[in-house]
């Protein structure tokens, strides 16, 4: 190849990439860091840990046409009105229960995780959990032993992980946190448990 | 010196030696991944298969860390298999090169006894420090990311004092470049925080910026020595290319981390970067096609190493097809919606990783089997015409492909009755999980995945018995220069 043209040089493409790597990663560190903050907990997106104390909802958004989590009129997990500080602690105990007990190889969170058992974005939502008022128990019980419990028609069954009491209202308290995330419309057309009174 | 067709040290240099070590490590756990995932694939269909013994959670961290760790074996094996003749020089610090290989060869085995015989842990940060993180891909303990950073240093160090104190080449400068951002990058998920946005943001920063980015300039790099090695491509073309390789991989793979900032609390913004710097990602793997079958035809295919040529030739469709097209065709957050998180992702994961990575470690493989058994004949007219490595190519190929398209037929089934329909809901999901259109994808896939099974024993065979008692000397290639 006898071509002495520019842009077929190794030294154009050699100084194009340095260029391109830096300015993407330029451009990259300047979104994140516009990013965090809209993510920070307590932020307008990703709600304070005392969310918990509220009823969330998932409605639909006349404007951006996709559902998006309200916080509603205070309901209390477990009955109990948590301070900040006791809300973090319980959600993070939660959180570091599912990250202990591998959830996220059978679960999606957030869509993202494994795809043998449901997405668990919106489970504090879930019409499984049956009525509003049975459905913390109910959850804490699944959660603790869902050995012999109805999952489906398939046999697919949630093994039992050693989970407490205390870790299992802590994974409550964590689920009901993640449903007031605000995830753009994802899951898409979700039907929410009946939360009226 | 050299002794045709026998297996010997001595026809290797200092770190090809090396990196035979972590090829063959390698070649284990892909086993071991292809076992766990015929376990994982099985409990879709056989639900009370190992019940509460190995969980399916359990299988499919295994199967999936396997895979992590056998491909960056095979990276750092590669390295350490082009660092001399790149370098002209003696590797920099083999010494400590060789202890930490075993030092990390040890972690992985107790990282994995742990997985296997502890498996979960109480819902503490002790259990992430040392049992399980519990975060897809990166499940690994903190100890272990810990042991993997100071090891990963150590080989940096090899590589970029090697280069230093040798001969710097364009393929050598874009490794050690791209070896400090991979090393780099790892860093940003070492961290537990109770913010779930956050912590899958950072996350995302170490599973996209290896796999869709560094990664792919790694095996640029593997793919230019190739290239050289086994069909005597100018140096000056295979680095020109790099180059425009490493500009479009980066332009598009940066950014294109935003198509995994759709869906988890990151603002909408994301949703025009992610989607069209994503959409953009396949450009290269396009140039890569061009560029490596253009050089094999402008050679009538001519080359030393008919295996490697063909995993090669294997490696630009399959990265092309399963890391650009299969992720293309549902990048587009309008498309995403519906097929984030399902089947859709496993079908592409599957055929990405291996068209992308795996397929051109075995390439290596084959490479290093040629110089370990004295620089013996590979090209044609191998005994038996060369059966099994095509046996091998072909059953790997054909039973991959048979899995991502049946994985892709359930995904269909998944994203239209699960997230379409009844809307991400349990009983939405197990709707669609019962729909006989899924379940049958599913044994699909276990069908194809006991071909693929088959065809890593016959490769693992073919490893083992190539070249023994070759009489004929490598035909070298034939180099423009």
């Amino acid at each position: 190849m006898a071509t002495s043209q520019w842009w077929a040089s190794e030294s154009f493409w050699r100084k194009t990439a340095i260029w391109v790597t830096g300015g993407s990663f330029v451009v990259l560190i300047l979104l994140t860091m516009d990013t965090l903050p809209q993510i920070s907990t307590g932020s307008k997106r990703v709600p304070a840990y005392s969310v918990i104390n509220h009823r969330i909802e998932y409605k639909f958004d006349e404007q951006r046409k996709v559902q998006v989590p309200t916080i509603g009129a205070e309901e209390p997990l477990f009955g109990k009105v948590l301070n900040e500080e006791e809300a973090e602690a319980l959600v993070k105990l939660g959180k570091l229960t599912t990250q202990a007990k591998n959830c996220m190889n059978c679960h999606t969170l957030l869509g993202n995780g494994a795809y043998y058992a449901p997405d668990l974005t919106k489970a504090w939502l879930d019409q499984y959990w049956g009525t509003r008022d049975s459905r913390e128990e109910q959850m804490v019980e699944f959660i603790k032993d869902p050995s012999t419990r109805l999952h489906n028609g398939i046999g697919r069954r949630m093994p039992r992980l050693g989970v407490t009491d205390e870790e299992a209202r802590g994974v409550v308290a964590f689920l009901k946190w993640m449903s007031s995330i605000d995830t753009n419309g994802f899951p898409y057309n979700f039907k929410s448990i009946e939360q009226e009174n | 010196m050299a002794t045709l067709g026998v297996l010997d040290s001595a026809n290797l240099n200092g770190g090809q030696r090396l990196a035979v070590k972590y090829f063959t490590v390698a070649l284990v756990l892909l086993g071991a991944q292809v076992l766990f995932g015929l376990f994982a694939g099985l409990q879709y269909l056989k639900p009370d298969l190992f019940y509460e013994t190995l969980d399916f959670n359990v299988n499919r961290m295994v199967h999936i860390n396997a895979l992590v760790v056998w491909l960056l074996y095979g990276f750092l094996g590669s390295v350490y298999w082009l660092l001399e003749e790149e370098s002209e020089h003696e590797v920099a610090g083999l010494k400590l090169g060789n202890l930490i290989f075993w030092v990390l060869t040890s972690a992985v085995t107790v990282v994995v006894l742990v997985y296997l015989l502890v498996q979960v842990g109480p819902g503490k940060e002790s259990t992430i420090w040392l049992i399980n993180e519990g975060r897809e891909y990166i499940e690994a303990p903190r100890w272990a990311d810990i042991g993997i950073v100071v090891s990963v240093l150590v080989v940096f160090y090899n590589v970029a004092a090697t280069f230093s104190k040798g001969r710097y080449t364009g393929i050598g400068g874009v490794l050690v470049l791209d070896m400090l951002a991979l090393f780099g990058i790892y860093l940003a998920g070492m961290f537990y925080t109770t913010n779930i946005s956050v912590d899958q943001y950072w996350w995302w920063w170490v599973i996209h910026l290896w796999v869709e980015a560094t990664w792919e300039v790694m095996v640029a790099c593997i793919m230019a020595y190739g290239l050289m090695r086994v069909l005597g491509v100018r140096r000056k073309i295979v680095e020109t290319w790099l180059y425009i390789e490493v500009a479009l991989m980066f332009g598009s793979g940066i950014l294109g981390l935003g198509h995994h900032y759709f869906w988890i609390g990151t603002p909408e913004y994301w949703f025009s970067i992610g989607g069209f710097f994503s959409a953009l990602e396949p450009v290269p793997l396009v140039a890569m096609v061009v560029h490596a079958v253009f050089d094999a035809g402008a050679r009538h295919a001519k080359n030393s190493n008919h295996p490697a040529m063909a995993w090669l030739i294997a490696h630009a469709f399959g990265n092309f097809f399963g890391a650009g097209v299969w992720g293309f065709m549902h990048t587009l957050p309008q498309i995403n919606l519906y097929t984030h998180g399902t089947q859709w992702s496993a079908s592409h994961g599957h055929l990405a990783f291996f068209g992308a990575y795996a397929t051109i470690i075995i390439a290596m493989f084959y490479v290093a089997l040629q110089y370990w058994r004295g620089k013996t004949w590979m090209a044609g007219e191998l005994p038996g015409n060369g059966w099994k490595w095509k046996w091998s190519l072909g059953l790997l190929n054909i039973g991959m492909l048979g899995m991502t398209v049946s994985m892709l037929v359930s995904g269909y089934v998944q994203s239209q009755i699960e997230r379409a329909i009844e809307g991400s809901s349990w009983i939405g999901y197990f709707a669609a999980q019962a729909h006989p259109w899924f379940v049958q994808g599913m044994w699909w896939r276990e069908l194809f995945g006991v071909m693929f099974a088959a065809g890593f024993v016959l490769l693992v065979w073919d490893l083992l018995t190539i070249g023994r008692g070759e009489t004929r000397a490598m035909q070298p290639a034939v180099s423009e220069e």
